[in-house]
């Protein structure tokens, strides 16, 4: 298990590296540890799939998991990432599409795109919390997400079929 | 030259086949710039082995490469385009690849605006795959000594069914390449029945891509070498720097230096806003270093306009007699024989894109010559405003153009990718500039505040017996000339001279106003004030008359007539009127569609409940919308149901059209909730979602039923029209469930949430 190795530092001092994981593999940061993990993520790891949209944790688009937990990397510090397993789209499923990203397809969800990696962080995160979640649970835990195309419909409608899915 | 890095490319590559869109976008970048041996502007179709026309491509292997020529950003037209030229080929979709066209005039108009891509393109990408196919037919016949005619096309392969013989495409490509290209008198165009595509869909292209993260955006395109910049521009509208002191800002880990942007000359235009740019080698330390800047500011003229007395001014305009832009009849002639007259003002404040992709861009200048990626809905737009900034010719202005993420009219205006340029030349290395969301809803080409007074006297039976309109806004050409302040054609057409009321007394006037922020094309345009003005008001004459708002609309569009535009100046979207001639038959239809659909008048509404309508045209496309809203005593509202009918002629893409309906929806959602940008001494209030809300999933209608016309009329909009039927909708549906008359948006002016 990740934590035993790699304890969780409460606070880490300027240019101490940090460790962390991401998508299975082991990293090590030593810059800023103020800068947030989406712009590790983009700018120094190459991975965009994690989208920079308000950058004050608003909109969701730079949604990842977080030892699990559903969680804006535009507002979270890399010195909070110490010791922690971050998944990006790019590790959501290691073989093929996850349930989600299949039911995102099969509704045909995207327009321009851009909201819906986060999105699908968000929706799957939700889904290995809750099997079922009614309509108001998936309101109240997309909320957070915004989509300018006006996808909504068509989310919740894959939210469903991907706990359909899943279950 | 250097070579792009693209993680995803390379991730992409070891993944499959599947995320086509990807490697496409991937490859043409990688090419492009990894090789020396093409000219930058080729694309693969080019270098194909059949390649009869620029938009297209066949190699011996069977590949059919399709240029996509306008810009994707939502509206599936990537997509859409080359299905039509799929389809006239008879090619198998999945045989085809997309490639996304650079900024060149050889494809024609490339801004990626107006709601026109199938209109305008819809004929050439049928020519293109029937200019293939012939060729391939010429080259079977040949082959197999029969004459053409006896042959046909099934599949990717062409037949000769007497003989029970065929070719695959990819086999005859070489051969087929020495016949000349036929004209396009001798093509014959495949008859509906024998449509493979249109009219039925097809999904993004791009699908797989985008809800993986593999597809590209401008927020991820990279390059050796590059650094990046966050620019902090005049606060206000025209402002200059004074001084500034970065001492700061280079104490930041990561920042390099500080450059200054000169301000725009004259009128704005595309021009940079000026300022001053932080360089740094990764996103976050150049937003941090922007931080800790210390400029001061001359503000200049600007600097006294305030958004709440800039509304009373544009409110008197509008009191007072103003420009005629179309007249019938003599309103004021049936207005002063002193019958029952009704009065109203109708208000919508700027609204800004936001768009869920900042502005960004990447450029790179280099021996002379400029390189950029951009996510714009106007490559060449891109290419000019570069050109001009840098004092290069056009044609050494290279501009790649990625996916969009989102555009809504906002990405047709390339102000940050001359700023990217002119930073990449001031520096000799790849500059890609990316704006906050707080530049992003800071720096907006607005969508024009606009303050509309109507005014009608009504006869016995509630119908007008004359009509006055008078809108007043800061208008669009005002980027280009500071002096402009009135309505053009092109904007007074969207919903204001073009209303389709059968009125023995009509008179559509337009108000001066000055632009104090830079005003722009945003998703419907001038036509969301329009048509809430004279949607709502309509509405309103129809309860004063006790009657129903159905039939009352009903009765004021008349019978099916085509309106007559003698006299006004009526650019119908730049389309032909032969073609595309104003028939209130079809708005009719679509409203009465509606109605039946969605059940008005059969479905009982309790307290705090009721339904809208409105109807509506705008990029020629004909839409009637019924909102149904529940408000309780919070005044909260809620949307259950939006039904909403269209008739754009030939619908290429029934799928991808629902989806720009049901995102209208949306959008409108925000316009009527939430959206308003505001001014104080010339800085613009609002920053981000906190106080520029969007529409959230718990906030938007549950359920949007879109109904299409099945027609034959030539190919019109659909990625705007939704809009504007849907605001004037949703507001007259809180009347009917409040009393509360929406004539300032948002709702929130009302105590409404």
């Amino acid at each position: 298990m990740f934590d035993e190795a790699y304890p969780v530092h409460a606070f880490v001092a300027r240019n101490e590296t940090i460790q962390l994981m991401v998508n299975g593999e082991k990293q090590l940061f030593s810059g800023e540890p103020e800068m947030p993990l989406l712009w590790y993520l983009r700018d120094i790891l190459g991975l965009t799939g994690s989208k920079f949209g308000c950058g004050v944790g608003l909109c969701g688009a730079c949604t990842v998991h977080i030892n699990g937990q559903a969680t804006r990397s535009c507002v979270t510090a890399m010195r909070d990432t110490a010791g922690k397993e971050v998944t990006t789209v790019e590790g959501l499923e290691k073989n093929g599409l996850h349930p989600v990203q299949k039911a995102w397809m099969q509704i045909n969800v995207p327009q321009c795109g851009y909201c819906q990696v986060g999105q699908i962080m968000q929706a799957a995160a939700l889904l290995n919390s809750k099997k079922n979640p009614p309509d108001h649970e998936i309101d109240e835990a997309m909320s957070g997400n915004i989509c300018r195309c006006g996808t909504y419909q068509r989310i919740r409608a894959a939210i469903k079929a991907a706990a359909g899915e899943m279950a | 030259m250097s070579s792009i890095e693209n993680v995803s490319r390379r991730r992409f590559l070891t993944g499959g086949v599947i995320a086509a869109g990807a490697l496409v976008l991937g490859v043409r970048y990688y090419h492009k710039l990894s090789s020396c041996d093409k000219l930058p502007h080729d694309t693969n179709a080019d270098h194909a082995t059949l390649h009869p026309s620029v938009y297209l491509g066949i190699d011996p292997d069977g590949t059919v490469w399709i240029v996509a020529s306008r810009s994707e950003m939502g509206t599936t037209s990537r997509t859409t385009l080359p299905l039509v030229v799929a389809d006239e080929l008879d090619a198998d979709w999945k045989r085809v690849k997309i490639e996304q066209a650079i900024g060149d005039s050889r494809y024609g108009d490339q801004n990626t605006d107006g709601s026109h891509s199938i209109r305008s393109f819809y004929d050439a990408m049928r020519v293109a795959g029937a200019t293939a196919r012939f060729m391939l037919i010429q080259a079977a016949a040949k082959e197999w000594g029969v004459p053409p005619a006896g042959c046909e096309t099934d599949l990717h392969v062409v037949v000769h069914r007497s003989t029970n013989r065929k070719a695959g495409y990819g086999e005859l490509a070489s051969a087929a390449a020495k016949f000349p290209v036929p004209r396009k008198e001798e093509l014959k165009l495949k008859p509906k029945s024998a449509w493979r595509y249109i009219g039925k869909g097809e999904v993004s292209y791009d699908l797989e891509a985008l809800v993986t993260g593999k597809a590209i955006y401008g927020m991820d395109a990279r390059a050796d070498g590059m650094v990046y910049a966050s620019v902090e521009r005049p606060p206000v509208l025209g402002g200059k720097v004074k001084s500034y002191d970065d001492k700061e800002p280079l104490k930041v880990a990561g920042v390099s230096q500080t450059i200054p942007i000169d301000p725009f000359q004259q009128a704005p235009g595309f021009q940079p806003l000026g300022g001053v740019a932080v360089i740094a080698d990764n996103t976050w330390a150049a937003f941090q270093g922007r931080k800790k800047l210390n400029i001061s500011w001359d503000n200049g003229p600007n600097e006294t306009y305030n958004s709440d007395s800039y509304k009373n001014e544009l409110r008197a305009t509008s009191h007072n007699p103003c420009k005629v832009v179309r007249n019938i009849g003599d309103a004021d002639a049936e207005f002063a024989k002193g019958g029952k007259i009704l009065e109203a003002d109708y208000y919508v404040p700027l609204l800004a894109h936001a768009a869920m992709e900042p502005l960004v861009a990447l450029a790179e200048f280099k021996d002379g010559k400029a390189t950029l990626w951009a996510p714009t809905q106007n490559p060449q737009g891109a290419q000019d405003i570069v050109a001009k900034e840098l004092g290069i010719p056009k044609e050494d202005v290279i501009c790649h153009v990625t996916l969009l993420g989102g555009g809504f009219g906002r990405k047709s205006k390339p102000d940050y990718v001359a700023e990217a340029a002119v930073l990449s030349k001031k520096m000799g290395r790849p500059v890609k500039v990316v704006w906050t969301r707080e530049d992003d809803v800071k720096f907006d080409y607005y969508n024009a505040v606009a303050s509309m007074y109507m005014k009608a006297a009504v006869g016995a039976n509630g119908k007008p017996t004359a009509w006055l309109q008078r809108s007043v806004f800061p208008p669009i050409p005002s980027i280009f000339d500071v002096n402009a302040v009135y309505g053009d054609p092109a904007h007074l057409q969207q919903g204001w001279t073009d209303i389709p009321y059968d009125l023995p007394n009509l008179r559509v006037e337009n108000g001066p106003a000055k632009a104090h922020v830079r005003i722009g094309w945003l998703r419907s345009v001038a036509n969301i004030y329009h048509a809430f003005g004279i949607q709502c008001f309509t509405d309103e004459l129809a309860h004063a008359a006790g009657r129903d708002p159905l039939d009352y609309l009903l009765d004021l569009i008349g019978q099916p007539r085509t309106i007559d535009f003698k006299g006004v100046e009526y650019p119908n979207y730049g389309a032909s009127m032969e073609a595309y001639p104003w028939d209130t038959g079809r708005l009719r239809h679509v409203t009465e569609l509606v109605a039946e659909k969605s059940g008005w008048g059969k479905r009982k509404h309790g307290k705090g409940t009721g339904v809208g309508i409105a109807a509506h045209k705008s990029f020629l496309t004909y839409v009637a919308t019924v909102v149904e809203v529940e408000v309780n005593d919070q005044g909260e509202v809620r949307v259950p149901r939006v039904d909403t009918a269209l008739d754009a002629g030939l619908v290429v893409n029934p799928e991808a059209t629902r989806a720009q309906f049901e995102g209208a929806a949306v959008f409108g959602t925000s316009v009527v909730r939430s959206g308003e940008i505001t001014a104080t001494k010339g800085v613009i209030d609002q920053s981000n979602f906190q106080d520029y809300p969007v529409a959230r999933i718990n906030e938007v209608p549950n359920q949007t039923n879109v109904y299409i016309v099945d027609s034959d009329a030539p190919p019109a909009g659909v990625g705007e029209p939704g809009v504007p039927p849907f605001i004037a909708a949703f507001c007259n549906a809180i009347f009917a469930a409040t009393g509360k008359r929406v004539r300032d948006l948002p709702i929130t002016k009302l105590g409404l949430s």
